[in-house]
């Protein structure tokens, strides 16, 4: 039963920038499909590196070594082409990147064309629409498809970089703190956002907000020092952490 | 007291220089003008005589502007196959590395090698390996002179090139690999686009040192005051004409001399003029 198997697992995953000092120690946990998944926890505590791991961009820098497994639909991620795994694995930054010399439109479709893949003028069109509808920025964009992305504000650059990574259909969607660099209303409509997506892709957050853990995810992990310290239930996590470390860093006690 | 003569002396230092650009450009027009006057300004342009035998003496411009034109081009489409390679291997490929560091001084100290010496490797060097080759029979011309200056600019194009390639934000490049695109891809949707202006404005300051460039050129162009008819044949350009008969000439052949030294002027203040636009333009992404 494909729907009952974890779309994504870990399976003693280690990840080191240098020989000496790893980054990410031993992790295992396995992702719930559909779910929204956050990871949580103090600055250089490993969880972006961890989520960098998924798609493979710690290839892009030969010094860093990734070590383990980390399975997608029970395949080991690791011993796969980088452009194969990217394109099932897509991923938003922290800063918004819409590419500054592409038109809204263009930034939309980049996975295709900066895959060398040729779409109809309908199946552009219609890709184009379908993805910034689903992220919203549909209604506020429509008239202005041409202007360049750079264009838009900040919220809505996310927004659009979101699109861009929805349009090459993802089963997982990365997300690098995707709200740190937003306003609270932009920050409040890319959540609200989120919360309609997963019923279509797995969702796995990087977020230093408690709060927005609490908000929108429904499992949630805890990392401290390269360690995966506790992963569960958001809710219990929350309110009944079984881990010191996390209940300090939850009473920010720690941060 | 001292902050006053701080102040007088940067002011006075300040003022030097376009009092001395204002002057330059004033010994220009005012020498030149006896040739404009003489010829016209479109006829001194356009006319291809070089004459200097007394009673028939006839000047014109256009064997030169077309010589200098032509290397700088030819120069030019040498260089991009070479310097924008090496530019991405020191901006992209390597950046940041040991090699790259190293491939670095070697492109510095290239550019700062005087064109004398790189006009001497040019005529004992590469003018019997053209003859060799069969290309062409003495040697000298349009081509050889456009190889040497093309190595000549290389450097420049290449290590300004870089700067503009290694300043495309890595999360750009980030967010392009994330869609699943190849380095290649990258190199040709994200950073040629994104650096696109800037290194355009390196190859057009390029452009602007190999128009001027006078030794090298003078020893390898042949000096002949024709317009060329093909690659492999004698020619002359501005900077060479001038270095070569300022010396014996006087009258109308100095005016004209010096006019042809205000038109290889003015090009040359266009073409970095618009390269200054350009890297303006590019530091603004």
């Amino acid at each position: 039963m494909e729907s009952l198997r974890p779309i994504l697992e870990f399976k003693n995953t280690c990840v080191s920038y240098t020989r000496q000092t790893m980054a990410v120690k031993n992790v295992s946990a396995q992702i719930e499909r559909n779910a929204i998944t956050a990871i949580m926890g103090p600055s250089g505590c490993g969880k972006s590196t961890l989520l960098r791991a998924v798609n493979l961009m710690h290839n892009l820098y030969p010094n860093i070594r990734v070590e383990g497994e980390i399975l997608l639909n029970g395949e080991n991620i690791l011993s796969m082409e980088p452009i194969n795994v990217r394109r099932r694995v897509g991923m938003v930054f922290q800063r918004p990147t819409p590419f500054p010399t592409m038109s809204i439109y263009d930034n939309v479709l980049a996975g295709f064309s900066l895959n060398g893949i040729r779409l109809s003028k309908t199946d552009r069109d219609a890709t184009v629409e379908r993805c910034l509808k689903s992220v919203a920025l549909w209604d506020e964009v429509k008239d202005v498809l041409n202007k360049k992305g750079t264009f838009l504000s900040g919220g809505q650059q996310q927004r659009l970089c979101i699109a861009r990574a929805l349009a090459m259909k993802p089963e997982v969607l990365l997300m690098d703190e995707p709200t740190s660099a937003l306003d609270p209303i932009a920050t409040k409509h890319i959540e609200e956002l989120l919360l309609e997506l997963h019923k279509d892709v797995t969702i796995l957050i990087v977020t230093h907000n408690m709060g927005q853990a609490k908000r929108i995810s429904s499992k949630s992990m805890f990392m401290y020092l390269g360690e995966l310290v506790e992963y569960g239930d958001t809710e219990v996590l929350f309110t009944n952490p079984k881990d010191e470390r996390t209940k300090s860093y939850l009473t920010g006690k720690m941060g | 007291m001292s902050d006053k003569i701080y102040k007088v002396i940067s002011f006075l230092a300040a003022l030097a220089v376009p009092v001395v650009c204002g002057g330059i450009i004033y010994a220009l027009v005012t020498d030149a003008y006896g040739a404009f006057e003489y010829f016209g300004f479109f006829n001194f342009l356009t006319s291809s005589d070089w004459n200097y035998t007394e009673g028939h003496e006839q000047y014109g411009a256009l064997p030169f502007i077309v010589g200098t034109l032509l290397t700088t081009l030819l120069a030019l489409i040498l260089c991009i196959p070479f310097s924008l390679p090496v530019a991405l291997f020191v901006g992209e490929y390597f950046k940041g590395t040991r090699i790259a560091n190293v491939l670095n001084t070697v492109i510095e100290l290239l550019a700062g090698i005087p064109s004398i010496i790189y006009g001497l490797w040019g005529f004992y060097a590469l003018r019997p390996l053209v003859m060799a080759l069969n290309i062409s029979p003495h040697g000298s011309g349009i081509l050889t002179a456009s190889l040497v200056l093309a190595i000549m600019i290389v450097p420049y194009a290449a290590s300004l090139s870089a700067e503009f390639i290694k300043m495309v934000p890595n999360d750009l490049k980030e967010g392009a690999y994330s869609l699943g695109a190849t380095r290649a891809e990258v190199i040709r949707r994200v950073i040629f686009p994104v650096a696109g202006s800037g290194i355009f404005s390196s190859y057009v300051l390029a452009i602007g040192r190999a128009l001027g460039e006078t030794m090298t050129v003078t020893m390898l162009i042949g000096n002949t005051n024709n317009i060329p008819t093909s690659l492999t044949a004698t020619g002359n350009s501005m900077a060479s004409i001038i270095a070569n008969q300022f010396g014996e000439a006087d009258g109308l052949r100095l005016s004209s001399l010096i006019a042809i030294g205000l038109i290889l002027f003015l090009i040359t203040a266009l073409i970095n003029m618009v390269g200054k636009i350009m890297i303006k333009r590019a530091s603004i992404v």
